[in-house]
């Protein structure tokens, strides 16, 4: 059922090899467009494109490591109605647990998409992108393929990688229609094509590419680099828990926030159309800004700070897919993501969920069952 | 220096744990005066918000209080609050927030004697546990 196929690359630029394989989804009957990050004019800006025009895919770059959004947000945007055809949309893993999470929610249709994903290499924070790909997007993507691929997960020419990925346990997507393999295979050489839904195989099956088997070095290689971004993901952990373990050690890890939040902006699962923070209802009257300075004699102005954090973790933190974009969004450089998938890990565990694993598994709070946490009834 | 008296908010569902206090009052059980009832129609509309927002005011210990198993008048808001309890006793303490500060019980409409040991027991419990860190300190 599953069909494995291979792409030989030409001069060892999977770039190109991609361009061609999305071109040739593209111009399938049943696919109306693709969503692909391509390189825009400026060089070193990579963005989400929807495509109908398979010659207008000639800057399509998945492997930079620039990721400015979490795409799932826009998949969502193009299938909440249906759009009057298929679409194709490349995504990080990240993403698709995320439109997975948005699915859920009811924010997001999977009928309508083929979901189509490329091991994930991992990404800078926006600031650190730019500076690295200079003046040369492409070629410097290649040259990031190249360093991942020879074992270098956290750091190059200087620049860190962003936390998020530096401790994201889940680099391939188990969700994808088709997943597009680097990890296991000769860099520079050839990249792995895999169907894994029906949906999946009926698209690889007209595109008749050359059948392969999944090399075993490739289970190898994903389970290596599992276990180190998980060591580095649990240490990440451990001086999280450390640095907000009371109200002071919050105080002093929010203590640059100014309430802009742009953090719940970016994140693909913060699911509200509209936040209660930024409703009427914290639009206090000034009096009462008054009185609570009067209580103890002090308040930090803008007020709700740690309010908005801690609810925004109740709310969603059991739907958090990890993927940073919060610490990415923070104008002042707080650890969001840190914290986020600290807490995250906490929630998700108690309710046996994972965020974007799938679709099958309800949201935990919209679900319950009647025989469990019975200890945490009554007060002894 | 004086005994310490905590502050405790509590949410009773309008349906049995509200009206098992409203009977302790008519029977003339007594309870501490620490706890401040807030009357809503069913746990299940007790949005996390609300108990993060008492504890940030400087609550000392939040009780959530609602019909049995079964007795919902919304069928399940219990159940949901549940779940929403066990999440938040899993967040709040990693702030620094001991988990024994937020509880949930169900309080059938008729139980004004069980609901008057109740809330002695729990403001017994927070004094044991003493002042909860926002009362003292800015929060930001
Ligand atoms: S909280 Fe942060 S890491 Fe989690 S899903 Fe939202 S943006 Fe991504
Ligand atoms: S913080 Fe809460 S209320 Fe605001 S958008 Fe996120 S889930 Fe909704
Ligand atoms: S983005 Fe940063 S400054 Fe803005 S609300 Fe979030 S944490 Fe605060
Ligand atoms: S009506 Fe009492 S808990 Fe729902």
């Amino acid at each position: 059922m599953t069909i494995t196929a291979k792409i030989d690359l030409r001069e060892q630029n999977p770039l190109e090899a991609l361009q061609q394989f999305f071109a040739g989804i593209l111009k399938l009957e049943d696919i109306a467009a693709i969503l692909v990050p391509q390189r825009l004019p400026t060089k070193n800006t990579v963005m989400p494109t929807l495509v109908t025009d398979a010659s207008f895919l000639g800057c399509v770059d998945p492997l930079a490591p620039a990721f400015p959004m979490n795409a799932a947000r826009i998949a969502s945007r193009l299938t909440r109605k249906p759009m009057g055809g298929k679409a194709a949309a490349v995504l990080r893993p990240c993403e698709i647990r995320a439109f997975i999470e948005l699915v859920k929610l009811k924010q997001a249709r999977r009928e309508d998409i083929l979901l189509i994903s490329v091991d994930c290499l991992g990404a800078f924070q926006n600031r650190e992108y730019s500076k690295f790909a200079g003046q040369n997007g492409t070629e410097s993507t290649l040259r990031f393929y190249k360093n991942v691929m020879g074992g270098n997960i956290n750091e190059m020419e200087g620049a860190e990688f962003a936390v998020a990925c530096k401790a994201c346990e889940y680099p391939v997507s188990e969700n994808a229609d088709i997943q597009i393999g680097l990890y296991g295979m000769k860099t520079g050489e050839s990249i792995l094509v895999k169907s894994q839904t029906e949906a999946g195989d009926h698209i690889l099956k007209q595109l008749n590419l050359p059948e392969t088997n999944e090399p075993s070095a490739r289970q190898a290689a994903i389970n290596a680099l599992i276990s180190q971004r998980t060591g580095y993901r649990d240490d990440m952990f451990a001086k999280t828990r450390e640095a907000s373990d009371s109200l002071d050690k919050m105080t002093a890890y929010f203590s640059n926030c100014v309430n802009c939040y742009n953090c719940r902006v970016a994140c693909p699962v913060c699911y509200c159309r509209e936040c209660v923070f930024v409703t009427d209802v914290f639009n206090h009257d000034p009096y009462q800004y008054l009185q609570w300075a009067t209580r103890k004699g002090i308040i930090k102005m803008p007020t709700d700070t740690l309010f908005y954090h801690i609810t925004r973790l109740a709310h969603m933190s059991t739907a958090c897919v990890g993927c940073g974009q919060c610490s990415n969004a923070c104008p002042n450089d707080i650890p969001l993501a840190e914290l986020f998938r600290t807490i995250a890990h906490k929630t998700q565990k108690i309710f046996e969920y994972e965020a974007g694993r799938s679709l099958d598994e309800k949201p935990p709070l919209s679900e319950f069952r009647e025989d469990e946490f019975k200890e945490i009834v009554g007060i002894d | 220096m004086s005994e310490f008296e905590p502050t405790i908010v509590a949410f009773f569902c309008n349906w049995c744990t509200y009206t098992a206090a409203d009977l302790a009052g008519t029977s003339r059980l007594s309870y501490p005066h620490n706890i401040r009832i807030i009357r809503i129609m069913c746990t299940g509309m007790v949005d996390p918000q609300y108990i993060i927002k008492a504890f940030l005011e400087g609550a000392d210990g939040v009780l959530v209080s609602g019909c049995r198993p079964g007795d919902c008048h919304y069928i399940n808001g219990n159940y949901k609050a549940r779940r929403r309890i066990k999440l938040l006793r899993e967040i709040l303490p990693q702030f620094g927030f001991d988990q024994q500060r937020l509880r949930l019980t169900w309080i059938g409409a008729s139980d004004g004697v069980h609901l008057s040991e109740i809330m002695r027991a729990f403001t017994a419990q927070i004094k044991a546990l003493g002042p909860s860190q926002t009362k003292l300190k800015m929060v930001i």
